[in-house]
């Protein structure tokens, strides 16, 4: 269903009462509505679909996700994960 | 909420729309260079016009004429708009005939012209169009030399469309064709690819977007020769124009019965073709190429013919995509960035944007 | 931060897949809502990188496929009249109704036009004064609210040679749909990530407690779907049944206020069929009264058009894994890709078109099977 991409802000103006973006997508430039995140700013990042901004992307979030990602294997690692260890262990056993 | 709901429903019983593929009419796919194309060549013209040559089915017919061998190809151009952000119908027109002879390795000569006119078209946009045309041509070295004119009434066509046909000489020692790829090739692609594709779109109405590229067009007789002076045992060349790099791949891999794997990671696509890929919904690997060629080459020639093609303008950014294998006969497979595998099947008919 | 590159690393996704791999100790279904998860799942060959016990199933979010035939015949029907201009997403043009499709129409000399955005069509109806401009109206909460606002803004602008012929579904009475299916197996969700963007989470909650099974809202590229599944298979390996977040970068827990205000202007919630299920209670959305003048039905009197859902292909048994797609007696004889008799053999994500394609290939790079229920 929802084929919505990021894009960023690059100016903002009004248009017959209507806020519009300019939004870049990867190099591409399209007429993005504003309407659902009316303080959304020049700069920031928004999954768009069918030319309407419908949230903004968090940076702080997508960067603690990216984090969490990494950390995966340090884990396990460092510490290991008894939980996934025993999990895995009937799995050698046979 | 849950007491409002009665009966549950059985999915058991779920079905979804199968879209009309057995059309009482023609429809847009049957141009979009897909399945759709090849069935109505396959079950309506070549049973109708026969012919062992017609039968191969390649981008160009190969002739012997009183001892010459010969390059021969028609191609017919209904582009809108007339003109778009790195070229026109006219270039289109000369380049797109031009490849389809320079394809089996031949040098192109000579072009014939046919112009479909709209009643009411400006003349002076029938007259851009000719002077693009004709610019193309001497570009391509190639020379018009004969053509025809008709008109149709207004709102019985799109302006103007075009109609090239061209003939060119292929030499001693060089035979490129699709039956000819083996496993073992090495795949090439000449450089970016759907740069065409989405210029065109940019510009399309109901699509428009800002994008800072433009079509590729180009002729490619030059590239090739430079390639031929590395090889003459090239085995396949193709450009990969309605359908993309995934039509072209699937026509050679289904005309020579072997199987084609690609690396997606080492196809060059532009981050603008990926970005307006990604906002319509579409694969690159099946967006339109008009200057662009794919090469199956032995793998003993294939490090001096990427060397040739990255010496040509044209072929700068020329980079091995993938090779030909004996497993999966007939199909296209990549091997995704992730590591898991895909099937690149041949387009139905159009890629649409879509929304899920 | 592009929020794209950094979602597809090879390098995290093989962490991911590692921890995956050492969580899983049997077999589980979870089923991926949303047809753009299906979509990249394929693209990137996810599913063969998972364990075998993990089993995805491919679920019912793709609003082109669930618009019922009844609509689609008004659409044709619409579509057809001389003084109208159709737009239409591109893919909901191959979707056949009776006997034709919108392609047909515009092969017959219907004006119907493909356009990106609902905006798009409401230009189109501006600059063309004279003609009746309609716009198809489909899809799931992410969709909603940009067909509600193009409507809001024609009737702000008092644009009235235009119309919606709306066909809007909502997620979770479809969840709720297939947990109550007799012969459901679906144990968890993957949650589609930007229907959760507009609506929030608080409507699954209630889902995931009552119907006991983990629902993680998820994203859309490779790591978030992995990320996804990882959060699955931890609460289903623990017994947990919460509803999780792993999108947290484009979900917050109350969604868009804006858009979900909007969408409680312009519409009301309705009992809505889905293509080949049935009617599902409360499933979708109308034009509320105060827009009822710029639904496409009233207008061109479309009402009385009701179309039977002719029975067809076993693809719900196969959607919902049942059966393999090759159990079918249609499968690969008169159903093919060519000539598909179900959605789930109509693109090339399908449950029924994948295992076409993979059977060829055969070998170690075969298309995962899945187990049927034991």
């Amino acid at each position: 269903m929802c084929l919505a991409v990021p894009g960023k802000v690059l100016d903002i103006e009004d248009r017959d009462g209507t806020r519009m973006a300019t939004v870049d997508f990867g190099g591409v430039l399209k007429e993005v509505c504003l309407e659902y995140l009316p303080d959304l700013r020049v700069g920031e990042y928004a999954i768009v679909h069918v030319g309407f901004a419908l949230q903004r992307l968090d940076e702080e979030s997508a960067q603690r996700t990216l984090r969490l990602f990494e950390n995966l294997g340090m884990l396990e690692e460092e510490f290991g994960d008894p939980w996934a260890a025993a999990a895995a262990t009937p799995e050698v056993g046979r | 909420m849950a007491e409002t709901i009665q009966a549950a429903p059985d999915l058991t019983a779920w079905t979804c729309p199968a879209p009309l593929r057995d059309q009482p009419k023609v429809v847009m796919g049957h141009g979009g260079g897909g399945v759709m194309s090849a069935e109505l060549v396959r079950e309506v013209f070549a049973p109708a016009f026969g012919g062992r040559i017609l039968s191969q089915l390649g981008d160009s017919a190969a002739l012997t004429l009183g001892g010459v061998r010969l390059a021969f190809s028609t191609d017919s151009f209904v582009v809108r708009p007339l003109f778009f952000p790195g070229g026109s119908i006219g270039d289109l027109a000369v380049n797109g005939t031009v490849n389809d002879l320079v394809m089996s390795g031949a040098k192109a000569a000579y072009l014939s012209c046919g112009f479909i006119l709209e009643e009411g078209v400006e003349t002076r946009v029938v007259a851009k169009v000719a002077d693009a045309l004709g610019a193309a041509a001497r570009a391509a070295d190639v020379e018009v030399v004969t053509g025809d004119t008709k008109v149709v009434e207004a709102g019985h066509g799109d302006g103007v469309y075009l109609n090239t046909a061209g003939i060119g000489l292929i030499p001693e020692g060089v035979d490129i064709a699709p039956q000819r790829a083996v496993p073992g090739d090495v795949v090439i692609v000449s450089g970016a690819i759907g740069v065409h594709g989405v210029a065109i779109m940019s510009v399309r109405e109901g699509l428009e977007f800002g994008v800072e590229i433009v079509s590729d067009c180009a002729p490619l007789g030059g590239l090739v020769a430079t390639m031929l002076e590395a090889t003459s045992d090239l085995h396949v060349l193709r450009d990969p124009t309605r359908g993309g790099l995934a039509a072209a791949l699937n026509e050679i891999a289904a005309a020579a019965g072997v199987g084609v794997e690609i690396q997606e990671s080492a196809v060059p696509v532009p981050p603008e073709v990926d970005g307006a890929c990604a906002m319509l919904g579409l694969d690159p690997l099946y967006v339109a190429n008009e200057g662009k060629l794919v090469a199956f080459v032995p793998r003993q020639h294939a490090d001096a013919v990427l060397a040739a093609m990255r010496s040509h303008p044209l072929g700068a950014g020329a980079a091995v995509i993938g090779e030909c294998v004996e497993a999966h006969p007939a199909m296209v497979v990549a091997r995704t960035g992730l590591g898991g595998t895909r099937v690149v099947d041949l387009p139905i008919g159009e890629q649409l944007p879509r929304i899920c | 931060m592009k929020y794209i590159e950094e979602f597809q690393d090879p390098r995290l996704a093989q962490r991911l897949l590692d921890e995956i791999h050492a969580t899983v100790t049997r077999p589980w279904a979870m089923m991926e809502v949303c047809g753009g998860q299906t979509h990249s799942i394929i693209r990137h060959g996810i599913d063969q990188l998972l364990p075998d016990q993990v089993e995805l199933i491919h679920g019912p979010g793709c609003p082109v496929c669930v618009t019922p035939l009844e609509v689609i015949d008004k659409a044709l029907e619409i579509a057809s009249r001389p003084d109208v201009v159709f737009c239409s997403f591109g893919d909901m043009l191959r979707v056949p109704g009776t006997g034709r499709d919108l392609f047909q129409v515009k092969g017959e000399g219907g004006d119907v036009r493909v356009v990106y955005s609902p905006l798009d069509a409401l230009r189109i109806a501006q600059q063309n004064p004279d003609k009746q401009v309609v716009f198809f109206g489909i899809g799931f909460e992410t969709t909603a609210p940009p067909n509600a606002m193009t409507v809001y803004q024609a009737r702000k602008l008092g644009i009235r040679n235009f119309s919606l012929l709306v066909s809007h579904v909502r997620v979770p009475p479809a969840i709720e749909a297939i947990m109550r299916s007799p012969s459901c197996r679906v144990q968890a969700f993957l949650a589609a990530g930007h229907v959760c963007s507009v609506m929030g989470t608080a409507e699954y909650p209630e889902l995931a407690e009552r119907f006991k099974v983990p629902i993680v809202v998820t994203g859309f590229e490779p790591l978030d779907i992995l990320e996804g599944v990882r959060r699955t298979v931890g609460q289903l390996e623990r017994g947990e049944h919460t509803v999780d977040n792993a999108y947290p970068r484009a979900v917050r827990p109350e969604g868009n206020p804006a858009a979900k205000a909007m969408l409680q202007d312009v519409f009301e919630v309705t009992d809505r069929a889905w293509r080949g299920i049935g009617t599902i209670p409360d499933s979708g959305w109308r034009l509320s009264e105060r827009y009822r003048e710029y639904d496409a039905e009233h207008r061109f009197a479309v009402g009385s058009i009701t179309t039977e859902e002719p029975a067809a292909c076993r693809s719900g048994e196969v959607l919902q894994g049942l059966i393999k797609p090759h159990e079918c007696e249609a499968f690969g004889t008169v159903c093919t890709p060519r000539n598909p008799l179900g959605a789930t053999m109509v693109s090339n994500e399908g449950a029924c078109a994948a295992y076409y394609l993979y059977r060829r290939l055969g070998g170690p790079t075969a298309h995962k099977e899945t187990s049927p229920v034991g």
